[in-house]
């Protein structure tokens, strides 16, 4: 029986280590209130649109602001921002792949028909 | 035959065996799965988007949307996540009780938002939008109707956790738990951003 | 060199476990290792597999009769053994069974089997949701064919194109069977792919990096992610169908303003990653046979790999060839046309790399071989009619004619079900300790490869002469006759292959125990699951292996001598492992995943027939999911969550990979 196989403890060791699971770098408490009064604060301004007009600002002012709202609860709340680079991969694979897909079949029904 | 003294192998993830990553099977089985749920809800969005306008009859958004009860409904779901990450951070420093205090506040303000969307289904109802009404009714009912499901499988899940925590099992080495649980309120909650933007406010 | 551990085999407990163990839960978890009562609880992914096969090749069977008998209809113009309404339910159920119940659950058997051995792991990352997901396929499959009994088969073709399925076109309970069965069937798979991907993620062996995994792997691991993509989309659009027919939704109700394409968009855009999640399984397997008998390593190996990425990726970009005479428009047809035309490219690839594998090698046609080069061969025909379908004006005479069935059944026929028979034939002494007969394989390959040409080539034919999908009958005269004779000929000769095939089945596992017994190597193959005996222990390998290269095993048996000739290094029993390690502590058995699974089916009826139903099916999935989470955790010296103290370990002994969280953690 071959002696390299698992006693190369070496091999093991050299296996990638997230150290940052629970450790690392973790948002403090204060942060996530700090955030929570941002999302507050951007939901006020969403909800301001009903309220106010904001012309031909309207929707692209509301597209931002959730995409601003939907990568702070991402990243910070999901604590995206601060694992392992493959979460992010797995997720924005998801995420992009429905924008994508659905972007153009909603427009092949908008537009394209006719022409 | 090589020597017998052994470093322990690479740090497994807190409170897991050792993997190929380092991460955690259910932490990386949720954000697959999250990943799975932006397409489910991708689809339920976009059919809304292509088919609410299209309505031959019956109510249309803009007469029965109340944006100032939905938004303060909105408020509360946002809240909720903070109360969330607020729980995972207690039970990661050991403490149990406030870790449970935040649970059950996560639950009810969930259950204060289902309560909002049980109101205004109703409400909307009674203004004549059902589900069969139009094509409109459909595509809200079944895309609002999804995410309170969704919303309601976690508040069951949350008091799932309430529940093993008085019983003594959530411990602190099972923060991750709580926190794998979190990331599906979060996420549910995020879709609701979504939601409350491109169903509600683009109106 | 055994294993240190504290707990004895968790398996063969017969005396149901230690007496003073408090478990979390009412019920302990089921012990035995024997009987039927071992397989209905089992969470070994090699016992799943081969459950997942034996359940496959029946609807095999069943998908096989439906097709027998709409070609004993088609063979004469003007036949009257089937009305138009049964044709539609038995070509409907047809399509169903073999891309649900049969070509997807039979790569699902591969993939539960090889997958953890291929990888080095002892089994795949939530063994009990993995059962779960067999357990669920299983309810769904039977439900879908009840509909047979309750009232009628699903008749609006596999694609079940709104609004003819609605109530108002199709009436009967058949398409809900469907709607629901497929729901059922989604969840099955959607849970097995998230378990596969963090499988093939995260318990790689040591040194196991991703490009030093098999192609059978990597492909699978394609094959999760897309299933993982593509099933919530189909999952919205059956959704959107069952609250159409059940429940008065107006999602498809073109009086009510619905569009019919948001069904067909809804479901292509499932539909076209479908079926590479149906191709790339074979590819994989391919991948395997072509090597060990060309005694050649894989050419090109990193493109086998990107290739099979890029057609995952670009699967998503061609959904709506599917619908080029929909009334798209020109510039979506003209965009998807061009997409269709580059997806040709990765597969391309992957057919010169197999040729090329071949090439200049020291071929042996064992049956398994005779299988994948038949793969090649018959996929390539069925590509090259692809891309005469990419060609949207040419589509346009192409599109519902019997041209696109020949497409279709070049790809998945003499494609990926060859590949499947390869793997059978490859896997089969591996699996279960025994071979097939060589010289009755070679009958079968024969058979299938004439009977299916024979089938499937005039239709080519037929199709460009006019011949429309979808028909029950034909008029006499308009051409159509003879082809058509031939072709359901050409079925019976594919039945009479079959019989064959199971004649193999049951006649080698006669003659197993006189036969020479195949051990751990039979192929001189290539990857890991070759190092253990076969059948494979329970426990799998006796010691996790170190890797240190692409096709780990074969490296261990042959190097290269000081004139760069390959020349054998180590004796076959020397790098082979004995599978007599015990003390391995593998996951607990566990009935709860069947519990879930049983309610699934319930609520279905529930839907379709009587809500009182759905009562006792809700039950039992909730109850089931809470007895499955407070199960006791199979290791209760090591409590969820704690990492096992690092053992002592001795030379040969296997770093801490215990599985003491697994109950808790799945």
């Amino acid at each position: 029986m071959s002696t390299t196989d698992t006693t190369d403890v070496e091999a093991y060791d050299a296996l990638p280590t997230e150290p940052d699971q629970t450790g690392g770098y973790h948002p403090t408490e204060v942060l996530y209130v700090k955030i929570a009064i941002i999302l507050a604060l951007i939901t006020a301004a969403e909800i301001s649109t009903y309220l106010v007009d904001w012309g031909p600002a309207h929707l692209p002012a509301l597209m931002v602001m959730m995409v601003v709202k939907f990568a702070l609860v991402i990243g910070f709340f999901m604590h995206l921002r601060f694992d392992n680079r493959i979460f992010t991969w797995v997720f924005i694979a998801g995420l992009a792949l429905a924008v994508a897909v659905y972007i153009v079949m909603i427009t092949t029904f908008r537009y394209w028909q006719n022409l | 035959m090589t020597d017998t003294a052994v470093t322990a192998p690479t740090e497994p993830p807190a409170g897991g065996h050792a993997t190929s990553t380092g991460l955690s099977n259910e932490k990386l089985g949720m954000w697959v799965f999250l990943s799975s749920e932006c397409l489910l809800f991708g689809a339920l969005i976009s059919t809304y988007l292509l088919l609410h306008d299209r309505s031959v009859e019956g109510p249309t958004p803009k007469d029965v949307y109340d944006i100032p009860f939905t938004s303060v409904s909105s408020f509360v779901l946002l809240m909720s996540s903070l109360t969330m990450v607020l729980a995972v951070s207690a039970l990661t420093r050991g403490d149990m009780r406030r870790n449970r205090l935040w649970l059950l506040t996560t639950a009810l303000l969930g259950t204060i938002f289902i309560g909002g969307q049980v109101y205004e289904f109703t409400s909307f109802v009674r203004e004549g939008l059902g589900f069969t009404t139009n094509i409109f009714g459909s595509a809200f009912y079944t895309l609002t109707g999804f995410h309170g499901v969704h919303v309601t499988v976690g508040i069951l899940m949350l008091l799932s956790l309430v529940g093993l925590s008085l019983r003594g099992n959530l411990s602190q080495e099972r923060a991750e738990t709580v926190e794998i649980i979190g990331l599906y309120w979060h996420f549910v909650d995020v879709i609701w951003i979504v939601i409350f933007t491109v169903v509600y406010l683009a109106a | 060199m055994a294993i240190t551990e504290e707990r004895p085999l968790a398996l063969p407990a017969a005396d149901g476990g230690d007496d003073d163990f408090q478990p979390l839960g009412i019920f302990r978890r089921p012990a035995t290792a024997t009987g039927w009562r071992s397989w209905v609880t089992t969470v070994d992914h090699k016992r799943i597999g081969v459950m997942y096969g034996v359940i496959a090749f029946f609807f095999f069977l069943v998908g096989g009769s439906e097709a027998l008998l709409i070609r004993t209809q088609l063979a004469r113009p003007g036949s009257s053994l089937l009305s138009a309404n049964t044709y539609n339910q038995v070509f409907t159920m047809h399509g169903i069974t073999m891309v649900f119940l049969v070509v997807m659950p039979m790569a699902a058997a591969f993939a539960n089997y090889l997958l953890p051995l291929q990888i080095g792991a002892r089994d795949v990352a939530f063994p009990r949701m993995n059962a779960f997901s067999l357990w669920c396929f299983l309810g769904a499959g039977i439900f879908v064919n009840t509909s047979w009994f309750l009232g009628g088969g699903a008749d609006g073709g596999w694609f079940a194109y709104a609004p003819n399925t609605g109530v108002v076109f199709s009436p009967t309970h058949g398409l809900d069977f469907f709607t629901i069965g497929l729901l059922i069937a989604g969840i099955a798979s959607l849970v097995s792919a998230v378990n596969l991907t963090v499988t093939v993620l995260n318990m790689r062996a040591p040194g196991m990096d991703m490009m030093k995994m098999p192609v059978f792997t990597w492909m699978i691991l394609v094959v999760q992610v897309l299933l993982v993509l593509a099933l919530p989309v189909i999952t919205v659009a059956l959704i959107l169908l069952t609250l159409c027919r059940l429940f008065g939704a107006n999602f498809f109700d073109v009086s009510q303003g619905a569009d019919p394409l948001l069904w067909q968009h809804l479901f292509w855009i499932f539909g076209h990653p479908e079926v590479y999640i149906l191709i790339l399984p074979s590819f994989g397997i391919v991948s395997e046979v072509i090597p060990v008998f060309s005694r050649k390593p894989i050419f090109g190996y990193p493109f086998m790999v990107a290739s099979g990425i890029a057609i995952g990726f670009m699967g998503w970009g061609v959904w709506a060839h599917h619908m080029f005479a929909s009334g798209l428009g020109p510039i979506s047809v003209a965009a998807f046309s061009l997409s269709t035309m580059f997806i040709a490219v990765p597969t391309g690839v992957k057919i010169l790399n197999w040729m090329a594998t071949m090439w200049g090698g020291k071929l042996q046609f064992t049956t398994a071989m005779l299988f994948s080069i038949g793969l090649v061969g018959m996929f390539t025909i069925g590509g090259l009619s692809g891309v005469t379908h990419a060609v949207a004006p040419a589509d346009t005479q192409q599109t519902d004619t019997y041209y696109i069935v020949a497409h279709f059944h070049y790809v998945l026929f003499g494609g990926a079900m060859m590949g499947l028979f390869s793997g059978f034939y490859f896997w089969w002494p591996k699996i279960f300790g025994h071979f097939l007969d060589e010289k009755m394989g070679k009958v079968h390959f024969w058979l299938m490869l004439i009977g299916f040409n024979l089938t499937f080539g005039p239709m080519h034919i037929l199709g460009l002469q006019g011949m429309s999908r979808r028909i029950y009958t034909y008029e006499e005269g308009l051409g159509f006759d003879a082809w058509n004779m031939v072709a359901s000929i050409g079925a019976f000769v594919i039945a009479v292959s079959v019989l064959v095939f199971l004649a193999n089945v049951v006649r080698s596992r006669r003659g197993a125990a006189d036969a020479l017994p195949p051990g751990p190597d039979p192929w001189d193959a290539r990857s890991l699951e070759w190092m253990l005996p076969s059948p494979t222990p329970a426990h799998n390998f006796d010691e996790i292996p170190t890797i240190t290269q692409l096709d780990e095993f074969w490296h261990r048996k042959y190097g290269t001598d000081e004139n760069g000739r390959t020349v054998r290094i180590a004796a076959t029993e020397d790098v082979t492992q004995k599978g007599d390690a015990t003390d391995v502590h593998l996951p607990s058995p566990s009935y709860w995943p069947l519990v879930v699974a049983l309610g699934l089916p319930l609520i279905g009826y529930g839907l379709i027939f009587n809500l009182a139903w759905a009562v006792p099916g809700a039950l039992l999935v909730l109850g089931g999911i809470y007895g499955w989470g407070l199960e006791p955790a199979d290791d209760d010296e090591n409590p969820p969550h704690h990492h096992a103290p690092a053992p002592e370990l001795e030379a040969g002994a296997e770093p801490g990979s215990t599985e003491s969280e697994e109950a808790a953690g799945d």
